[in-house]
């Protein structure tokens, strides 16, 4: 089994933890001097850095929410001065406003290296040809696997999203032997090949899947390998946490969270009581090393479990297990973080459509469809078609502006969607993944 | 020329595309004594306008609102076609010549003739053309 970094992979729980303590007390104390967010947060709290004297008083440290990085927007609570950043990923918040995460020169690589570890661990390195269909941009996915891939020493293939044909015509052209990209895509990479007369199995080089930013299943996983000829390994992370940054390795059996980076918990979401490992709730992660945007017992609101057991890999970091749902009502969209508040606060802006609406989110072949329905106002009623096509376009171009992915919208009359007291189910999500 | 009494009022609904909705609206105007003259349907994806002449507008107005659709009136003219082959070409021709845009259209067979519903973009000049041309333009009193 090939270790990226023996150094922390393979290190005994004990070593790592104690490791785990000294940057987590040396965090506390940075940025209770420093940082007037969390100085004013641990007062709140009543915690001082004195009180940190072991792991497990990780407990004490108050939780920071999605929130708070959209009430700091766009960089109130970053601790590097501008000239220490390198760069800005923006992703989009839940509601207008977009949540900026910022990184210093270490923080890039740190996440890079976090990957690296994790695309050896698949097997992965030098002679390997690494497509990334993963989005470049704003969005972490694309150049956060790039840097990663090129870390280990592989070829890396930028791709991006799209020009499906394309890629698949460069994928048995330059021998590309892996790819990362949302799973939902490499179904649909698949199926335009099959239609090309292009058979992934026979006909190309590609053995490994890095796949993620949206939640798959076990099923999913079965039917990509046996389909594709491939090993897909599961990848995870948040923009709030540098980007897709802990993968599954060769066993296949949940996320290794390198401990000199992240420290994971799982928490009772509602009683905020931390769980025993195994037991499932509300991941929530404390960042060891971040500079720029530190994350402290940061609720990323997925659910699942976390697993203590030294892997048969060797490694001995926890892992995070399959990614069993959300707290919220986040939903994920072609690998796209979409909140259902964002759909409200856009349509509030639009006077010729009212506030009530309704989403349905359906898998078309492999891709994601999302449908917003939405009352047209009686003032903004007219006799002619092509008005209220305009409507409709200037509705979906709001919407795909604000919430980064393609939506279509159907204009229903007045009074015609449902209304909800108290939580209200405004989405029907109709995928079976 | 008063071009007024030829102005028609014609009730134009919104309605989601889908089974069902027009026999709503259709039973609303039966329970209403409201006769329909003439109507047509326009279609786009997911939803479709309901365009319709009708004997009492203001009650048809009155009830399809109450029942929470988006009603609206517009201002069409209605030309009596000969029922032959070339009936429409001078219509249309009288039109196309004076600049005025047919924004819509729909036509049904009268009990004496051939009659044009027609949606122009500029009414009067409309109206006034079509005068002159020589053909003949039902009153608003034909319909309500």
């Amino acid at each position: 089994m090939q270790y990226w970094d023996p150094r922390i992979e393979a290190t005994p729980k004990e070593d790592l933890q104690k490791m785990q303590y000294r940057l987590l007390k040396s965090l506390v104390c940075r940025l209770y001097s420093f940082s007037p967010f969390y100085h004013d947060r641990m007062k709140k709290q009543k915690v001082h850095p004195d009180d940190i004297r072991e792991l497990s008083d990780v407990h004490k440290l108050p939780f920071m929410f999605k929130k708070d990085l959209r009430d700091s927007y766009p960089n109130k609570i970053f601790t590097a001065t501008p000239e220490e950043l390198v760069r800005y990923h923006v992703s989009s918040g839940t509601t207008g406003k977009p949540t900026v995460v910022g990184y210093t020169q270490n923080d890039v690589d740190n996440w890079s290296t976090s990957v690296a570890r994790g695309l050896s661990s698949m097997g992965l390195g030098r002679g390997d040809v690494i497509q990334v269909s993963y989005g470049y941009g704003l969005f972490t996915g694309g150049l956060g696997l790039h840097y990663g891939a090129e870390r280990i020493g592989a070829t890396v293939l930028p791709t991006s999203v799209g020009n499906t044909e394309r890629q698949i015509e460069l994928m048995q052209d330059l021998d590309v032997t892996a790819i990362a990209c949302t799973p939902s895509y490499l179904l649909h990479i698949g199926e335009v090949a099959e239609k090309m007369g292009v058979n992934i199995k026979k006909d190309t080089l590609l053995r490994t899947g890095i796949l993620g930013a949206e939640p798959w299943t076990e099923n999913m996983r079965t039917r990509i390998e046996n389909w594709l000829g491939i090993k897909a390994y599961d990848i995870y992370g948040t923009s709030e946490l540098s980007g897709p940054m802990f993968t599954e390795c060769a066993e296949q059996n949940g996320f290794h969270v390198w401990s000199d980076l992240a420290l994971v918990e799982v928490i009772d979401p509602k009683t905020e009581e931390p769980l025993e490992a195994g037991e499932k709730g509300e991941l929530t992660i404390t960042m060891l090393q971040k500079e720029a945007l530190p994350m402290i017992r940061y609720r990323i609101g997925d659910i699942s479990s976390i697993s203590e057991e030294v892997c048969p890999c060797g490694r001995t970091s926890p892992r995070i297990n399959r990614i069993q749902g959300r707290v919220d009502d986040m939903l994920i969209i072609r690998g796209i973080n979409v909140f259902p508040s964002q759909v409200e606060y856009t349509l509030m802006t639009i006077p010729e459509v009212g506030q009530h609406f309704q989403i349905v989110v359906e898998r078309t072949g492999a891709l994601d469809d999302m449908l917003v329905r939405v009352e047209l106002t009686k003032e903004s009623f007219s006799d002619k078609i092509t008005d209220l096509m305009k409507i409709r376009q200037m509705v979906e171009h709001r919407l795909r502006n604000a919430l980064n992915v393609a939506v279509n919208v159907e204009l229903v009359e007045p009074g015609s969607l449902p209304r909800f007291e108290g939580k209200s189910k405004k989405v029907i999500d109709k995928r079976s993944l | 020329m008063d071009t007024k009494k030829y102005v028609i009022k014609q009730i134009s609904v919104f309605s989601e595309n889908r089974p069902g909705r027009l026999a709503s609206v259709a039973k609303a105007l039966g329970e209403e004594k409201v006769n329909i003259l003439a109507f047509s349907i326009a279609e786009a994806s997911g939803f479709g306008v309901i365009r319709a002449l009708v004997d009492q507008p203001e009650k048809a107005h009155k009830k399809l609102s109450s029942l929470g659709y988006n009603v609206a009136f517009t201002d069409v003219i209605a030309v009596q076609m000969k029922d032959k082959p070339g009936g429409l070409y001078e219509i249309a021709k009288v039109l196309g010549d004076a600049g005025i845009n047919i924004e819509y259209s729909y036509a049904y067979s009268g009990k004496k003739a051939a009659v044009l519903i027609l949606r122009v973009d500029q009414v009067d000049e409309a109206i006034e053309k079509i005068s002159e041309s020589g053909a003949t333009l039902l009153e608003h009193t034909v319909f309500h």
